[in-house]
């Protein structure tokens, strides 16, 4: 009963100072939406990225060089994947296919138009190990690969952005000078924000190494398991395996990887959980300025009503029930805008890939909204509220009865 | 001591301010009783000390030293829970400046002293009590919407609503007109032949003539006690 009383004369005078009351209220409103937005955001990422390793292939492991530097500091990575490594691959007990990889970026060039994509060196096997299928045209064969065949199959992305609605097969198309004929092209897989399989050119390993780019290493080695094989222990063939071949000591570290999906998964769900956890704190900041926002206008609500809480007390009102009125106008005011910080959050979370789609339409990303997002959100509101009006509440419930009704 | 008519017994009262460096003596060995059923002026001076008195008989305020028996009860040293108890139960106050809530109609500002005993249905009450000062068809008119007097009835209602033991009024004529200031005498007057115990600071002799028994203070002590008996006219006796 006195609650619901002390509910109304918390709404009734808030109400009366409609702006004050809003304006204290919008700082948790930016604080919530933004880390509801944030949160969608970071959680958007993790879909996608999870989503894009989904997508990269059965049974696949992915070998790489190791990172180089000592003690912690990484200066680079190291060059020491070779070739013949990944034709070694081959023998390991358990492997079915292996593709070595060595790429970079570059601009492409057909007739007047070119575009920066990603240019793949690789071998036919590459498209059956990462899951692509062919849309038009042909994959690039075994003996065209070993001879540094100027051959390329592109990306449907690629495709429509050099050659529109043209027939991209048979045409010819220009890489750091060179002339390569395109003979396939591969079906969309979908854009997945980070790396999107759409947008590149796949050519020749040989081609890559020795005229694009001038490598003699790999970036890396792609390897499909036999289907059913155990992947840990096709992960431990290929580390003997290399180690083997690198000479490497009893004791001495590995220099590469070898990486499975769910190693990317770890990976990739370390990685998004620090940034939405970076993007939540900075937005968690905006929370603890508006809470502060909050405090503030309390204090200036009890200086201004001691006379109040003075005929209050005079006609009976105990400490506790004066704090209790203090401290449910604050959690009016930081609930009230923390269920407005959601609507405006989820709101920013829609709008903003519609915006970013309108600034920079190659790339997509996506939110999504947890319900976990909005009752964490909800809850430090109200935490806040408590915590913030703590002081100016028992500020009101000490001051003397007498001093209070004296006051003018 | 403890006369079962008392309701209020204080001994030896002593309280004392700091103004800068000099101590002031509001209260200054104060002493003496009220029996249930007294209309009583505690008068004087300004600077007298009766607004101090007022303060501790009200439990708004303790005193240094000295006893405070409150219907029987000794209030010195009691927590400020129990002290609001006291106020909401057996006090109630009327102000000069009728220090009504000014966002609570009449009826919401007469309910609350009930809501703060915890009790439930206070609307039947505050009405009644309203109904008691005169002002039925004002109930849900805010402070702003009452004339003076009409404020100072509202304000005589809530003391009245948790029937306590004794109303304490501060100067209630102060902020009216002679007319309406002898509407809100004749009210106290009439509760007082109901039974009930009404005490009232005054500075204005008129005002604490219409009280059968005065107490006078001057420098924080009590002037030997006149006793009248009757609504006597007249100058008020120099103490």
């Amino acid at each position: 009963m006195l609650f619901w009383i002390i509910v109304k004369v918390g709404v009734k005078s808030l109400w009366a100072n409609k702006l004050r009351s809003f304006l204290a209220m919008l700082g948790m409103i930016i604080g919530v939406g933004a880390v509801i937005a944030m949160l969608a955001l970071g959680a958007g990422a993790k879909k996608q990225v999870l989503s894009q390793i989904a997508t990269m292939g059965t049974n696949l492991l992915v070998i790489s060089p190791a990172q180089s530097g000592s003690q912690g500091v990484i200066s680079g990575t190291r060059q020491n994947l070779t070739v013949a490594d990944a034709r070694a691959l081959r023998g390991v007990p358990g492997v079915a296919r292996v593709a070595p990889v060595a790429s970079g970026g570059a601009q492409v060039k057909a007739h007047n138009r070119n575009k920066p994509t990603r240019v793949t060196g690789t071998t036919g096997t590459y498209l059956g190990i990462r899951a692509f299928k062919i849309a038009q045209g042909r994959n690039m064969s075994d003996s065209e690969c070993e001879t540094m065949a100027r051959i390329a199959v592109i990306g449907p992305n690629v495709a429509t952005d050099l050659f529109g609605m043209e027939d991209p097969v048979g045409q010819k198309i220009k890489v750091k000078g060179i002339t390569f004929t395109v003979i396939g092209v591969t079906e969309a897989k979908g854009d997945q924000g980070w790396f999107n399989p759409d947008d590149q050119v796949l050519i020749p390993y040989t081609t890559a190494m020795k005229q694009l780019f001038g490598q003699d290493y790999l970036k890396e080695a792609d390897v499909q398991a036999e289907e059913g094989s155990d992947l840990k222990q096709v992960q431990a063939e290929i580390t003997k395996a290399l180690r083997a071949r690198h000479r490497l000591l009893e004791g001495e570290d590995d220099d590469f990887y070898v990486r499975n999906q769910a190693d990317f998964i770890a990976m990739a769900t370390a990685f998004t959980a620090t940034f939405t956890l970076l993007l939540g704190g900075v937005a968690g900041i905006s929370l603890l300025v508006g809470g502060i926002g909050i405090m503030n206008i309390m204090l200036v609500s009890v200086a201004e009503r001691t006379r109040e809480i003075g005929i209050r007390k005079a006609i009976g009102a105990t400490e506790g029930s004066i704090r209790m009125q203090f401290l449910l106008e604050t959690m009016i005011i930081s609930g009230l805008g923390g269920l407005l910080g959601v609507a405006f959050g989820i709101f920013s979370a829609w709008l903003f890939p519609i915006l970013f789609k309108y600034i920079q339409p190659d790339m997509a990303f996506q939110t999504s909204v947890e319900p976990f997002s909005i009752l964490l959100a909800l809850g430090v509101s109200v935490g806040v509220g408590i915590f913030f009006g703590w002081y100016p509440a028992r500020r009101a419930a000490s001051l003397p009865p007498v001093e209070a009704l004296r006051y003018e | 001591m403890a006369d079962p008519h008392s309701i209020i017994r204080v001994q030896s009262l002593v309280k004392h301010y700091q103004v800068g460096d000099d101590t002031v003596r509001a209260l200054d060995d104060v002493s003496f009783g009220i029996a249930a059923g007294e209309m009583v002026a505690i008068t004087g001076p300004s600077g007298s000390g009766k607004s101090t008195l007022m303060h501790v008989l009200g439990c708004l305020d303790q005193a240094d030293s000295g006893n405070y028996f409150l219907a029987g009860e000794d209030v010195a040293g009691l927590s400020s829970d129990r002290l609001a108890e006291i106020r909401n139960r057996r006090i109630g106050f009327v102000f000069q400046t009728f220090n009504l809530l000014p966002r609570m109609t009449a009826l919401e500002n007469v309910e609350l002293p009930l809501l703060y005993a915890g009790r439930r249905n206070a609307k039947g009450p505050a009405a009644e009590a309203l109904e008691k000062v005169g002002l039925k068809d004002r109930m849900h008119h805010t402070p702003s919407q009452l004339s003076g007097g009409q404020r100072q009835r509202v304000a005589i209602a809530r003391a009245l609503v948790t029937n306590p033991a004794m109303i304490l009024a501060d100067e209630p004529t102060g902020n009216l007109d002679t007319r309406m200031g002898g509407e809100i005498l004749r009210l106290m007057s009439e509760l007082n032949a109901e039974g009930r115990t009404i005490l009232i600071v005054t500075h204005e002799p008129e005002i604490a003539q219409h009280c059968p028994r005065q107490i006078f203070l001057r420098n924080g002590k009590v002037v030997p006690e006149t006793i009248r008996r009757g609504a006597d006219s007249g100058p008020a006796p120099s103490p």
